[in-house]
């Protein structure tokens, strides 16, 4: 799945000159910055953009014959067409801006809602008793409770992929869990917790063979790795600009335009319609059926932007760079004394997060003295409680990578693991 | 330096070796709190005897600041004139609410003072607060009178 025969073709160094963040202090010790997973530092290229943007060509989008109207139409438009070469979607159309991945999920679930109650609308988007709604042990919140909500309000019934002890999705049960009731499947690229990369081939053919449709949640493999949508072969894909070097408040719906089409508004208002009456609307085309009111303008030029810049150095590159990083971190981790890691403890079929528990120490206490050490990472049950739950711990640390962190970065946190053990120790 | 006023050694020690763990009956009064950004947890019992609180019991599970927190609160709080024990509550969540600000009553805090630093590193706030927040609870289900709204 994974290749380490590409290698890491930027120099990591003259690249971290790029991220303004990187070269400050935290409690007196250069910052060491391991939690990209949660949300990734942005590079002075889209600061820039997104700086000229409102000093020279601010205007909204879609509604103006005035020239910074039409500049502004023409970069937030340019911004879906990078975002869906970058992703290999057919048509930038099929690209829909929202404000984040979770905001993404639930559009997808609103739709469904919407058509469950809706006399004609597409059968394939209609759930009620009986129906069920497929996902997994490993997902973020942000692609659970949308599920669950949807299940309450339309009488289905939500089911999932167990874990295996190793951190891999269980797909024995597959042929069962997703059978002919199955409307939607929906499950995590890379796991925001565990690191582990699904190959969702397996459930895509099954969802084909039973006519479900399949969303695929690629907060953390967007960012980190080459994502194919027609290679994928799924319907619909989420992920957040924040955690690929962009701003927050931009976010990506992808799905295939026969479906975007064939699904109804979520949200009513400004830009999302066709005609208005005082009776009764019509709804324009995807992707702006979807983005009622002034959508986050900027926000999609930074993500360009951050597209601009990781397409530069090549997804296979950062790929390979978060391989070698990750390789050399599970070493090092495995080298510190009652450290446990939760997860694959090998490269192949894993991305560069990794969580771990340091015996009988509580993860908040080994955060608050990794941060005392300039080290940043993240620590609680990082929005996938049912993960912990699965391996019986309240909460795990969690270390992250990018593309701009460095072998070094991993020996000052296993330092400031050391210390941690003879605070508590 | 302000890391080693966090990690007083009076907290590691009521961390390392708590006082008064474990839930005991009989109870009037029982809560479960839980911190859901970390997943601390932390069950408190009160037992009120006349006028005083006869146990004020707990268990729990988390981090080093929540964990000795409720250690200090059973020694602070077990045994005390019910009137007392508000007095104490009160001062514990002014401190932690004080953002480093507040000068700790060392007489009514006791191993208390030790979390003035706390109060310093707002993600930990909460953290401190948990088991005096479960206390109230329990001291409500109790039937004995409350102190004023605690905000984390
Ligand atoms: C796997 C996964 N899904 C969904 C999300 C939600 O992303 P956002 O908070 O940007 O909506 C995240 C990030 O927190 C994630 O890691």
């Amino acid at each position: 799945m994974t290749s380490l025969a590409i290698p890491s073709t930027f120099d990591v160094a003259s690249l971290r000159a790029d991220f303004p963040i990187l070269g400050r202090e935290v409690n007196g010790h250069p910052l060491v910055y391991l939690d990209s997973a949660n949300t990734s530092q942005k590079p002075r290229q889209v600061l820039d953009v997104m700086r000229a943007h409102h000093e020279r060509h601010n205007g909204n989008v879609s509604r103006s014959v005035h020239t910074l109207g039409t500049e502004a139409t023409l970069a937030y438009e340019g911004a879906r067409e990078k975002v869906a070469a970058f992703v290999n979607a057919p048509d930038p159309a099929e690209v829909v801006f929202v404000k984040n991945s979770t905001e993404a999920i639930n559009l997808v679930a609103y739709a469904f809602s919407n058509a469950s109650v809706t006399p004609g609308s597409d059968p394939r988007f209609r759930l009620g008793p009986g129906d069920e709604v497929v996902i997994s042990e490993m997902e973020h919140h942000s692609n659970l409770v949308p599920w669950q909500l949807l299940c309450e309000r339309t009488g289905a019934t939500l089911r999932w992929f167990p874990i295996t002890e190793a951190g891999r999705l269980d797909e024995s049960g597959l042929d069962t869990l997703v059978n002919e009731r199955t409307k939607l499947v929906s499950i995590v690229h890379m796991s925001n917790i565990l690191g582990t990369i699904n190959d969702p081939s397996r459930i895509v053919a099954r969802a084909r063979e039973v006519g479900a449709l399949v969303l695929l949640d690629c907060s953390q493999s967007v960012p980190h790795l080459p994502v194919d949508v027609r290679a994928l072969g799924v319907d619909f894909i989420a992920f957040t600009g924040h955690k690929m070097l962009g701003p927050t408040g931009i976010g990506v719906l992808w799905g295939r335009g026969e479906l975007l089409d064939a699904m109804p508004p979520v949200l009513g208002g400004g830009s999302m319609i066709e005609t208005v009456t005082m009776e009764k609307s019509t709804f324009a085309p995807p992707p702006a059926r979807f983005e009622a009111g002034t959508p986050p303008i900027v926000e999609a030029i930074g993500l360009g932007a951050a597209i601009d810049y990781l397409s530069e150095i090549g997804m296979p590159a950062v790929q390979a760079h978060e391989q070698e990083i990750t390789e050399y971190a599970l070493s090092a981790l495995e080298s510190v004394p009652t450290l446990r890691i939760f997860g694959p403890t090998v490269t192949e079929g894993r991305g560069g997060t990794i969580s771990f528990a340091l015996e009988g120490i509580h993860p908040h206490d080994v955060g608050q003295v990794l941060d005392d050490e300039g080290v940043e990472v993240r620590v609680g049950h990082h929005c996938a409680r049912p993960v912990c739950v699965r391996y019986g711990v309240p909460a795990t640390t969690r270390a992250s990578f990018y593309v701009y962190t460095t072998t070094e970065e991993v020996d000052a946190l296993v330092r400031g693991l050391e210390r941690v053990r003879k605070v508590f120790g | 330096m302000q890391f080693d006023q966090l990690y007083q050694e009076i907290i590691l020690e009521h961390y390392k070796r708590p006082h008064g763990r474990g839930l005991r009956e009989p109870f009037g009064g029982e809560a479960h709190h839980v911190n859901p950004t970390c997943g601390d947890e932390v069950t408190i019992r009160v037992a009120v005897a006349g006028d005083k609180l006869a146990d004020v019991s707990y268990e729990g599970m988390g981090c080093s600041i929540s964990q000795a927190s409720a250690s200090v609160l059973h020694d602070l709080l077990a045994d005390q004139p019910v009137d007392e024990a508000f007095k104490v509550h009160d001062a514990f969540v002014e401190l932690m609410q004080g953002r480093g600000q507040v000068e700790p009553d060392e007489e009514l805090l006791g191993d208390g003072v030790a979390f003035s630093g706390v109060a310093r590193y707002p993600a930990r706030v909460k953290c401190a607060l948990l088991p005096w927040m479960a206390f109230k609870d329990a001291a409500v289900r109790a039937g004995v009178a409350v102190g004023p709204e605690v905000k984390a």
